[in-house]
């Protein structure tokens, strides 16, 4: 059958235009487009690495930040601490200044008052002794001029009680 | 509800055209009696013609008449070029002429002065090699075309296609990642531009073969000796780049010795093997190309086969025929997309086959 036998212009015409179809296209067609398509490929797996190594470098910078961040709520919780402390300590320490002082002041108010107080009894009690002394002269002068027995006696008496050293037996004699 | 109307539209049509021509007919046609030779029509189809038929005008036949060149084998030798106009209608020129019966029927053949004919050195361009040109330049067309785009844009990483370009390149590289990667393994890029080559070259020759008009329509793929040479340059890729290893299996394989001393049957067997196997790429491409084209132009004659059987019978086999030749150009499509795509496939299994024994090696020597 006809159909089965190739005809040898056909095989010639077959090869030669297979044969320039394969040329051209395995030298101007699928390589170029093939290294095109490599290279794109190429293009876009580098910049994926490159997304990549910045996504980790952003992350590595997040971790620093945070780190920062934390150590700066550190040093900031700490300042806050030591403030809280050095108060603490200066009002403590103004307290017991200002309790010092007073105690001293209250001190010398204390001894000054004391002085005072010694100074203003001793002064009554001279003032005491002068006016008993001037009363008791008066006393002693009337009741010596009406009697001079009993006046030997009162002031033998009073000399006793005035002197509880019991002198008085010596000094009556003295006064007398 | 579109799909719905212009089915019953169209049925509609089909069943009225055979009536129209059946009235026509029984005005009293010339035609009428005639019977249809659809084997004629198949055969005319399938094989090469000097002249490439367009179609019939208003009763005159329009073709496209190609250049023939032949050598005479006659004594007067020398080449002999001229148009095939010279010898329709079974004319004579220069001693050649078109035989219209014999060993030759169909061919030129030269006439000898004592009236024997011989056959001359044929290198006409005929119906299909026009085509085979033809199709051969779109195949450049669709690559090179691409191609120039990512010439222009090679210093251009960012650039990407758009349309056609991006279409063919996701083409191209589907077909290297799922199909010539797996197949031929290790060394596919040293073969992927051959068998890029050859799925393009059948596919065009297949889809341009399945378009009923002018360019197209020419049954390419279904010549015997298109499918020779593409076989043969498989074949030849094959042998030519085959490792040690695929030698040796072939004159010494892993067989018991008692298969391949005394007779040699296993090595005979594998050398017709070398042979086989292009030789099954050429007649399955071929037959499937045939088959498929026998197939549709049957279905299309079996309205002009009907016509002589009455309006009705006529009208609901022409509603059949145009069914079937729809859903059998349908099948055509996926056929002529499933060969291109075969071809490809066993010519790189073949050739990573052939290939294994080196990538064996290789890894041995990485080994040591």
């Amino acid at each position: 059958m006809g159909l089965l036998q190739p005809e040898p212009g056909l095989l010639i015409w077959m090869t030669l235009a297979f044969a320039v179809v394969f040329i051209l296209l395995a030298k101007f067609g699928f390589p170029v487009i093939q290294k095109s398509v490599d290279r794109r490929r190429e293009y876009i797996d580098s910049s994926l690495a490159a997304a990549g190594e910045a996504q980790k470098k952003l992350d590595d910078l997040q971790v620093q930040m945070d780190e920062v961040r934390r150590d700066a709520e550190k040093q900031k919780t700490e300042i806050l601490r030591s403030a809280v402390q050095t108060r603490e300590q200066l009002i403590a320490e103004a307290r017991r200044k200002a309790g010092e002082e007073g105690e001293k002041i209250i001190a010398a108010a204390k001894a000054s008052a004391q002085l005072e107080s010694d100074a203003i009894i001793r002064d009554a009690r001279h003032q005491v002794a002068l006016l008993s002394i001037a009363i008791s002269e008066r006393l002693l002068r009337e009741r010596l001029s009406s009697d001079p027995q009993s006046q030997t006696a009162l002031a033998e008496r009073l000399l006793a009680e005035m002197d509880p050293e019991k002198k008085a037996p010596e000094d009556k004699p003295e006064k007398e | 509800m579109t799909y719905r109307t212009a089915m019953a539209l169209l049925t509609a049509v089909l069943l009225a055209l055979p009536l129209r021509a059946a009235a026509a007919d029984t005005a009293g046609s010339a035609a009428a009696g005639e019977e249809v030779d659809v084997k004629a029509i198949v055969l005319e189809h399938l094989s090469d013609s000097y002249w490439w038929h367009i179609g019939t005008f208003g009763g005159r036949d329009v073709s496209l008449y190609l250049p023939v060149i032949v050598r005479s084998s006659a004594e007067r030798g020398g080449w002999y070029c001229f148009s095939s106009r010279h010898l329709a209608d079974g004319a004579s020129w220069e001693g050649f002429s078109i035989a219209a019966e014999g060993k030759y029927e169909g061919k030129i053949v030269e006439t000898l002065p004592d009236g024997s004919t011989v056959r001359p050195f044929d290198l006409s361009v005929t119906k299909t090699v026009a085509a085979l040109l033809l199709n051969s330049v779109i195949v450049l067309l669709v690559i090179l075309v691409p191609a120039g785009w990512y010439r222009r844009h090679r210093y251009d990483v960012k650039a990407h296609p758009k349309g056609f370009t991006a279409f063919m390149e996701m083409a191209i590289e589907g077909l290297q990642d799922d199909l010539i990667k797996p197949c031929v393994g290790e060394n596919w890029k040293r073969f992927s531009p051959y068998l890029l080559t050859v799925f393009f070259f059948i596919l065009v020759c297949n889809l341009m073969s399945l378009i009923p008009f002018f360019p197209g329509g020419v049954n390419v793929t279904g010549n015997i000796a298109v499918t020779f040479v593409l076989a043969l340059a498989s074949f030849l890729v094959i042998n030519i780049f085959g490792g040690r290893a695929y030698w040796k299996d072939i004159f010494w394989p892993d067989v018991p010795a008692w298969l391949k001393v005394p007779v040699p049957f296993m090595p005979v067997i594998e050398f017709i093997g070398i042979f086989t196997k292009p030789f099954a790429l050429m007649i399955r491409l071929f037959a499937n190309m045939v088959g498929g084209h026998a197939a549709i132009l049957c279905l299309v004659c079996v309205v002009f086969v009907t016509a002589g059987m009455g309006a009705v019978m006529n009208a609901s086999m022409t509603v059949v025929s145009v069914l079937f030749t729809i859903f059998m150009n349908c099948v055509e499509v996926l056929v002529a997309f499933l060969q291109a795509y075969v071809f490809t496939m066993l010519s790189g299994v073949f050739i990573g086959l052939a290939q294994e024994g080196k990538t064996e090696k290789k890894v041995e020597k990485l080994k040591k």
